[in-house]
């Protein structure tokens, strides 16, 4: 039984709560059971923002991520606070741009991508969540690859439709980067 | 049924009041519960309803009472602080026999308190919200699904029995987006509403909508008939899901967030062969005391899993007239419970090592 329990976590403006999104869209696109639940209130005014997404076979119980098995961080406090939660054998995904320490855990895989200075690089603007995403649909398939643009079609708005090809193009690059 | 969307709690409660009819919202803003107002913000001036931010909490409440004195739905939302504001609205809504549909997502207290989630209005809100000898219909819906079916409920109760309603929510619930069948558009209120105040027509005595009273007898009587429709809905209108009851020897008693929080340690401890269920009161006035009652004579002890002192506890311990043990797990302020902590209190309950 597939049961994906996720944290994403940064600072408020770098996406977190979109790519959650995405993956919640995807859940549905492909009829599974899921939750997504935003921190809310100051903490998304500059602070550290998070997201926790819940996607599975069963119905799903408590919409709040104790343990997860997937952890996304692109700020060094959000891995301070959420590595020690991690279940052993999880795997967490660090934007090593921003990023500078290692994980201390010797239990978990962990994938270091520079997603923020290959979306410098590649002219991607600010879509180094997209590029992270990538390498995560890749490493834990906790979506279908199939199901990324229908997702994306729910959560791009429609007057922004246009950016769909640099989203695409985001987490393609995300899929390839290999250290 | 409709197709499934992704929805936070929020919007589901606010599509929801408008697939089943409504036109009319009345709110004043503030988290968590903001989303119901923007919502209705986008929507009600496209589909030719009101939407109307008022100045003040008091003044949204009372144009919920004009619009519901002509026969109309009316709704408004708020969260705790909001909520002792239309304190004073919803007694004379009370009074005046109207029905009406409040939304408290509510947030940690007392006084402005925090932003975070709670349950710490459950005694305000199931005792009748305000001043006098009344009652609301109390749903606390625990998925975005019955934030949804519930609001629909709401309304169709509250029509039935000329009385207020109220959806009690969190900021969890209300925050949180999960799939959702919305439910077909109706009208569960029709338009023929003898007791409205729609105008004459020099064809029938005027009704006059009111909660004064002057006279003790008349007002006696007015109560006296107001807890007879009462008695009738406590007996009929008791909602409850029972998860794992059949075998179960600790009984959780929990609802919105903290439900789904215990429903997690439940699979846990059955996992440790700990033989636990939950009872989890849908509507909270009425309170389903039969059916507690009734677990009282299976179960070894309850375990209330509450976001607030041990309000909920009070009214199972009732319930049961004090059969059983009834033990607390809880987390205030705006702090959720754990699954952990759950399990901990179920081990100690099983191990005989926790004081009711």
């Amino acid at each position: 039984m597939a049961h994906h329990e996720i944290v994403i976590a940064g600072f408020g403006g770098q996406g977190l709560l979109f790519i959650g999104k995405v993956l919640a869209y995807a859940g549905l696109v492909e009829q599974r059971q899921l939750s997504w639940l935003p921190s809310y209130g100051p903490e998304m005014r500059g602070g550290t923002a998070n997201c926790n997404v819940i996607l599975s076979d069963d119905p799903v119980g408590s919409p709040i991520v104790q343990h997860p098995n997937v952890l996304i961080v692109m700020n060094t406090p959000s891995l301070d606070k959420y590595e020690k939660a991690v279940v052993p054998g999880g795997k967490i995904f660090v934007d090593s741009t921003l990023i500078s320490r290692k994980v201390e855990r010797d239990d978990v895989d962990v994938y270091y991508v520079p997603a923020t200075q290959m979306a410098k690089e590649m002219e991607l603007g600010n879509l180094a969540n997209m590029i992270l995403l990538g390498t995560v649909i890749r490493e834990t398939a906790c979506i279908k690859e199939e199901t990324l643009e229908e997702a994306l079609k729910h959560v791009i708005p429609a007057r922004k439709m246009n950016l769909m090809g640099v989203n695409l193009k985001a987490v393609q690059a995300g899929k390839d980067y290999r250290p | 049924m409709s197709e499934t969307v992704l929805m936070k709690g929020n919007e589901a409660i606010a599509e929801a009041a408008i697939l089943a009819g409504c036109r009319h919202y009345f709110g004043y803003p503030i988290t968590p519960q903001t989303e119901v107002a923007a919502y209705m913000a986008k929507k009600m001036p496209k589909i030719g309803g009101t939407f109307l931010q008022a100045e003040s909490e008091i003044a949204a409440i009372n144009m919920v009472y004009g619009v519901a004195a002509t026969g109309h739905p009316a709704m408004t939302s708020s969260s705790s602080p909001g909520i002792s504001l239309k304190a004073e609205g919803i007694s004379y809504l009370a009074g005046a026999d109207l029905p009406a549909l409040i939304v408290n997502v509510q947030r940690g207290g007392p006084g402005l308190g925090g932003i975070q989630p709670s349950q710490s209005d459950y005694d305000f809100v199931t005792r009748g919200p305000g001043h006098g000898d009344f009652h609301v219909l109390v749903f606390a819906p625990s998925s975005v699904q019955e934030m949804a079916d519930l609001t629909g409920r709401a309304f169709h109760l509250a029509w039935k029995y000329r009385m207020p309603a109220m959806l009690l929510a969190d900021g969890t619930m209300g925050q949180m987006m999960e799939p959702v069948n919305l439910p077909e558009p109706c009208n569960a209120f029709g338009d023929d509403n003898p007791w409205a105040a729609t105008g004459t027509e020099m064809k029938r005595p005027h009704n006059i909508i009111n909660s004064l009273d002057l006279s003790p007898e008349n007002l006696e009587k007015m109560n006296f008939a107001r807890f007879e429709r009462y008695a009738k809905i406590e007996e009929t209108e008791c909602l409850w899901e029972e998860y794992l009851m059949d075998d179960a020897e600790i009984c959780i008693v929990a609802t919105g967030i903290t439900a789904r929080v215990s429903r997690n340690a439940i699979v846990e401890a059955r996992k440790q062969g700990l033989k636990v269920g939950m009872i989890r009161p849908i509507t909270l006035w009425p309170f389903p005391k039969k059916v507690l009652a009734q677990a009282a004579d299976q179960v070894k002890a309850f375990l209330c899993v509450e976001m607030n002192m041990g309000q909920m506890k009070q009214d199972v311990e009732l319930a049961i007239r004090c059969k059983k043990p009834v033990a607390l797990c809880n987390r205030v302020g705006g702090m959720i419970p754990t699954p952990d902590e759950v399990l901990d209190s179920i081990r100690k309950i099983a191990e005989g090592g926790m004081e009711a």
